[in-house]
């Protein structure tokens, strides 16, 4: 096929393909990058053809994985061009490089209009593809009514209309709020009657989407769906061109059928009589055939209308026959089939009883087990899983500790997790019960979640007959050379609670009990060490009268624990030895665990709640539900123990040990939180959750967030002593709550930007809108309550410092369920500073109440205005300054390495104003800006940076700022490239950072003491290099790293 | 609904893509990596079908190109599976025998068979005739 049109393209294509190597082909990428960029500054000069090729070499760029961060502005404005060709390119290209987040988009939105209701019918298809396809809430809000228009028009083509049904659908599926669907009923069911099969595919997707929702208004699509069903599988009027294989449609077939899934049954008995006829045709008239693609197609449409049977009741003959094909397909070698075979009989059994049918499977299902293929494993361990009640869970849990020691890493804690639900549910008695769950922790300990052995000793406390027989268990398995940290937690405690039941017998004595357990101690981490400690202090509480010997032994580990690093060991070690010297006390506080209140397994609502999200709600699910749940579901009984417990995040609640209540739950809730994202929210119904939100691959963010938090703000309060009072270190937060999302990624990013999430959690999202001018600015906080339940006791205070004035609305105390609240915020900047205002915000959920401090992103850039500077203005300027306070100048060594282009970028959006050209050296870049504050009003600041191409990770940096008014006096900032040993951020960007931060640390605190002063160029400076060293500020980058920074300049400012 | 389309090859270069959810640069990345990692060195015996995150990705493999469609979990993967392949005979049957090459060099034009073909996530036009004929009157307008 002939290279279509542009030759630019065409070549720029070839000299990428002919790159050597990687290094080569970013080369050429930046070449063409500059390229394009220069050629976008001067849009004079550039016809509309070659706007157009840029635009596509973009994409091509893009498509690639480099990152395009400029252009998009010439890509929305293409849509406004008058020709097709351009148009084209602008739709086209917009839609791949912005999605329904951008903000760009809204300036596109009238253009989009006007090509919605004009009269050109390519425009109207391309602007509908568009809104189909990236279109969010304001398109939605403002298009909705046009695009069904369009989709009803007589006079439209078929083509046009099929795009307006999908346009409609998506618009619908993101926001039905917006979209007003009054009254139709009756034009879908018109658009059923559509002769066009295109059209008709199309309409049918949006049927789908309509009737999950609600199907009551469409009953009378109901008999038209049967009708097409009807037509398409009886082959009558059927256009050659929508047979595929000569199968009629087969994508209508299904999805017409899919609709039919969402009515929950049919009364006309001769509409439910037709249908059944087709049903029982598809359903006998499916023979294998060699053809894949037919075969495929055949299949296709055949596993729809076994899912609609199940789904309608059918007459018991017509069930049985869909339990043969399965049975039949589980059993054949096609992987495709085999694997929708075990697939849909999972999902039979769960709409009707087949159980007893199904069973006869079990061998052939544990084969597929063992299959090579980990899709195919996936689905016999859920079918598995499914089928198992209590005549053959023994053999099924079997199966599966078997194949544990074989899986792969991907499946086991899936499989350790499913074992564990089903030992608890069909337990024929409560020892096997025992003997899997620490067969499991034995085979698999890595992968069995602390809500797995939480649970077993939740059994074990609670059923007094099984406690002798848990203990020995657990000795057993001490004896065993090596086994998993795990299993000494598990063991420890059962040991130390029910110990002293077996003390009689040989081998049981509480020194014996000591010994093998305390060997064990230098094999675990940290974490275990307090559960040992406690077992300890049981031991000898329950060695009456007491073994001097080994009291001296257990009084010697406390002694060394008492200094121990790690406050939980520390503290225990210090309550347990003063208790365990006052004698009687120790009975009392150290008596066995009162029994645990019956509750919902932790482990069955979390496979429960791993639910994946689907555009629809699934058909089967809806049934599922309308069906009488026989789901175990343990009644949460009154608490016995006295303490409420958090339902939320801590199912399984390890008892206190020490008389501190509150650490040791603490710490064990903490664990259990953060391993086992129970979720009590509602699934979220926005599809941007789908691939973004909380997955089992991402670790948990919490910790990991909170860190440099803490540790930023401690820097930010510890220059000035009055401000210092605002600065809250965030690490000693205690909330069982855990966040969604990095907060301090979320902050970083809000700095750069004014808009965007501030924090999430399961129950509250807090967004954050701003508004700057000059030294002013206006802050929205939206408060979105998550949940179908309201949140109590909300508070929001604002910790500013002295830099900032700031005046926080009036915040409601209660937020309504699924309510959105926004509270102005009103800044002002006094003077400048690097403090950062901190947000302390706290509610109530349940019994969780939750305390975040979160640095809101009211920060030094957003009070700068880019203003550019002609060379006339500024060389006289720099050349005159020499030195500090007005200029100063820094190497900055082992930073990022940013290409100029992306340095310029991040300069935009710190709010200078890059000024090309310049500087006669390519390699450096020149910025100005203004910057803003009550008591300084505007100061003009220049900024040098001078690159060395040949080693990016250094450079030197010149800041000088100039008098306000007329530019009398300057600042530029200027990057050096001696090549000196750098990198490693060790210990060279120490010392730049020590120097700087001294160097603000003076100048702030003559801040405080309410001098002027000319320290704007000593913290601009300041800043610039944080970002720039950053590299987590703008792009996503590793935390850790970041940590170590804030660290270094931790240690300047105090030494 | 289709979340997102890649073709891929061997090597992992990313030949098309169009996601209908939006995803931030750094995740489509992430996103294109692991189901590249993901289809790569699976069997040909194997299914089609590959479990990814919550959801599911049905792919294809033609000569050293991977189709991979990302889909919900309770989508008929079969459908899918064909819907792969009536896009790849849409293509073979325009640029008259197709090869990587092809929709290398003219990615702009698959993209406009793509958005001929699918919208919204959900299939658009099912006729390959159809919509070879809509290219026809779009390459005269060019």
């Amino acid at each position: 096929m002939a290279l279509s049109g542009m030759r630019g393209l065409a070549v720029f294509i070839s000299d990428i393909r002919n790159c050597q190597n990687k290094e080569q082909e970013r080369l050429r990428v930046d070449k063409e990058l500059g390229n394009v960029r220069t050629r976008f500054k001067n849009e004079k000069g550039l016809t509309p053809y070659e706007k157009k090729k840029y635009v596509w070499k973009m994409l091509y760029i893009y498509m690639l994985g480099y990152d395009v961060d400029f252009g998009h502005m010439e890509a929305v404005s293409l849509i406004s061009a008058p020709k097709y060709p351009e148009k084209q390119v602008g739709y086209i290209v917009t839609s791949c490089l912005l999605n329904e987040n951008h903000d760009f988009l809204r300036l596109a939105i009238n253009t989009v209009r006007n090509d919605i209701i004009g009269r050109n019918e390519t425009f109207q298809c391309l602007a509908l593809t568009m809104v189909g396809n990236i279109g969010g809430r304001e398109f939605a809000e403002s298009l909705a009514p046009d695009v069904q228009k369009l989709l009803i028009s007589s006079s439209c083509r078929p083509l046009v209309r099929k795009k307006a049904a999908l346009c409609l659908l998506r618009l619908y599926r993101k926001n039905p709020d917006v979209v007003n669907i009054d009254g139709w009923a009756d034009r879908m069911a018109q658009l059923l009657d559509e002769r066009d099969l295109g059209v008709l595919t199309s309409s049918m997707s949006l049927l789908v989407a309509l009737v999950s929702n609600n199907h009551d208004s469409y009953w009378s699509c109901l008999p038209k769906c049967v009708k097409i069903l009807e037509r398409l599988a009886r082959n009558q009027d059927i256009p050659q061109e929508y047979t595929y294989y000569g199968i009629p449609s087969p994508w209508l077939q299904v999805k017409t059928m899919r609709a039919l899934q969402y009515f929950p049954t049919i009364e006309d008995p001769n509409t439910r009589r037709s249908l059944f006829e087709v049903l029982q045709r598809i359903l006998m008239g499916t023979d294998v055939v060699k053809n894949v693609n037919k075969n495929n197609a055949s299949h296709a449409v055949l596993f729809e209308a076994l899912a609609l049977v199940m789904h309608l009741d059918a007459e018991k003959e017509m069930m049985s026959q869909c339990v043969a094909l399965l049975g039949k397909f589980i059993a054949v070698r096609e992987p495709n089939i085999r694997y929708l075979g075990l697939e849909n009989m999972t999902r039979m059994l769960m709409v009707t009883d087949v159980q007893d049918i199904i069973k006869r499977h079990q061998a052939q299902i544990i084969t597929s087990l063992k299959d090579p293929d980990i899709s195919i494993r996936r689905r016999a361990l859920d079918l598995l899983y499914g089928m198992c009640d209590v005549s053959n869970a023994k053999d099924i849990v079997e199966e599966l500790l078997q194949y544990l020691s074989t899986a792969e890493f991907a499946m086991r804690e899936e499989l350790s997790l499913k074992a564990a639900i089903l030992a608890e549910k069909f337990a024929p008695d409560l020892s096997w019960y025992v003997d899997v769950i620490l067969q499991l922790i034995d085979k698999a300990g890595d992968f069995v979640s602390d809500d797995i052995w939480f649970r077993v000793v939740q059994f074990v406390t609670n059923n007094e007959d099984l406690q002798s027989y848990a203990a020995i268990k657990a000795r057993e398995y001490l004896d065993k050379p090596a086994i998993h940290e795990t299993m000494v937690k598990v063991s420890a405690y059962l040991l130390g609670e029910f110990g002293h039941l077996l003390a009689r017998r040989p081998g049981y004595s509480a020194k014996e009990l000591f010994r093998i357990i305390h060997e064990k101690l230098p094999t675990v981490s940290t974490s275990s060490i307090p559960i040992l400690l406690s077992t300890y202090a049981k031991i000898l509480m329950h060695t009456q009268p007491p073994d001097q010997e080994l009291q001296n032994q257990i009084w010697g580990i406390f002694n060394k624990y008492e200094s121990c690093i790690d406050v939980e060991i520390q503290q225990r070690a210090v309550e347990y030895l003063a208790l365990s010297k006052k004698g009687e006390a120790l009975m009392d506080i150290l008596a066995e665990m009162p029994k645990f209140p019956e509750r919902q397994s932790a482990l069955i609502k979390k496979a429960e709640d791993t639910e994946a999200d689907t555009a629809e709600q699934s058909a089967i699910k809806l049934r599922a539900q309308q069906q009488s749940s026989n789901a175990l579901v343990l009644t949460d009984q009154r608490p016995v123990n006295g303490t409420p417990t958090s339902s939320q995040l801590t199912l399984v609640k390890v008892p206190n040990m020490s008389s501190y209540p509150d650490s040791t739950d603490h710490e064990l809730s903490q664990t259990n939180g953060t391993l086992s994202k129970v979720d009590s929210s509602p699934p979220e119904p926005d599809l941007l959750g789908d691939l973004l939100g909380p997955l089992a691959i991402e670790g948990p963010p919490s910790a990991v967030a909170q860190a440099p938090q803490s540790v930023m703000s401690n820097v930010d309060g510890v220059p000035n002593a009055v401000e210092s009072g605002a600065i809250v270190p965030v690490g000693e937060q205690t909330n069982s709550v855990q966040p969604i999302g990095n907060i301090s990624e979320r902050f970083h990013a809000l700095c750069m930007k004014d808009s965007g999430v501030l924090y999430e959690d399961p129950y509250i999202q807090i967004g954050i809108k701003a508004e700057w001018r000059a030294h002013l600015g206006r802050l929205v906080l939206f408060l979105g309550n998550k949940n179908i339940s309201p949140l109590a006791f909300v508070k929001a205070i604002i910790l500013s410092p002295s830099n900032l004035k700031m005046e926080l609305s009036l915040v409601p105390d209660t937020i309504p369920p699924r309510a959105q609240v926004q509270c102005p915020l009103e800044v002002i900047n006094v003077h400048p500073s690097r403090d950062v205002a901190v947000l302390d915000f706290s509610y109530k959920f349940g019994n969780d109440l939750v305390n975040v401090k979160l640095r809101l992103p009211a920060v030094f850039n957003k009070f700068l205005q880019p203003i550019s500077v002609s060379a006339e203005e500024f060389f006289p300027q720099w050349r005159s300054l020499s030195g500090p306070p007005l200029k100063l100048q820094e190497v900055v060594r082992g930073v990022k390495p940013l290409l100029l282009l992306e340095m310029a970028n991040l300069f935009n959006s710190l709010r200078l104003m890059v000024c090309p050209g310049l500087d006669p050296n390519p390699n450096n870049l020149v910025a100005s800006t203004t910057f803003y504050s009550e008591s300084t009003q505007a100061m003009l600041c220049l900024v040098r940076i001078e690159t060395d191409p040949a080693d990016r990770t250094q450079l030197r940096m010149t800041v000088e700022r100039v008098y306000q008014g007329t530019v009398d006096k300057h600042t530029y900032a200027s990057f050096n490239n001696s090549a000196i040993n750098r990198h490693t951020t060790g210990s060279t960007t120490r010392s730049s950072c020590y120097t700087i931060t001294n160097r603000s640390w003076g100048n702030v605190s003559r801040f405080a003491v309410g001098q002027r002063n000319d320290s704007s160029a000593d913290f601009i400076q300041y800043t610039f290099v944080n970002m720039i060293i950053q590299p987590a500020y703008p792009y996503s980058g590793d935390t850790k790293a970041n940590e170590g920074h804030h660290d270094a300049r931790a240690c300047g400012v105090l030494a | 609904m289709i979340r997102f389309i890649l073709l891929q090859n061997r090597q992992g270069k990313t030949r098309l893509a169009k996601y209908y959810v939006p995803l931030e640069e750094s995740e489509k990345h992430k996103v294109e990596y692991e189901v590249h990692r993901l289809v790569v060195n699976r069997d040909p015996k194997f299914t089609n079908f590959v479990e990814f995150r919550t959801h599911k990705v049905i792919y294809r493999r033609y000569a050293g190109l991977f189709f991979s469609l990302c889909v919900d979990i309770t989508d008929n993967e079969l459908a899918y599976l064909e819907c792969i392949h009536l896009f790849v005979e849409i293509l073979d049957h325009f640029f008259s025998n197709v090869c990587e090459l092809d929709l290398v060099f003219n990615f702009h034009k698959v993209y406009l068979i793509l958005d001929e073909f699918i919208l919204a996530g959900e299939l658009q036009e099912t006729s390959k005739k159809a919509i070879i004929e809509r290219m026809g009157e779009l390459e005269k307008l060019e």
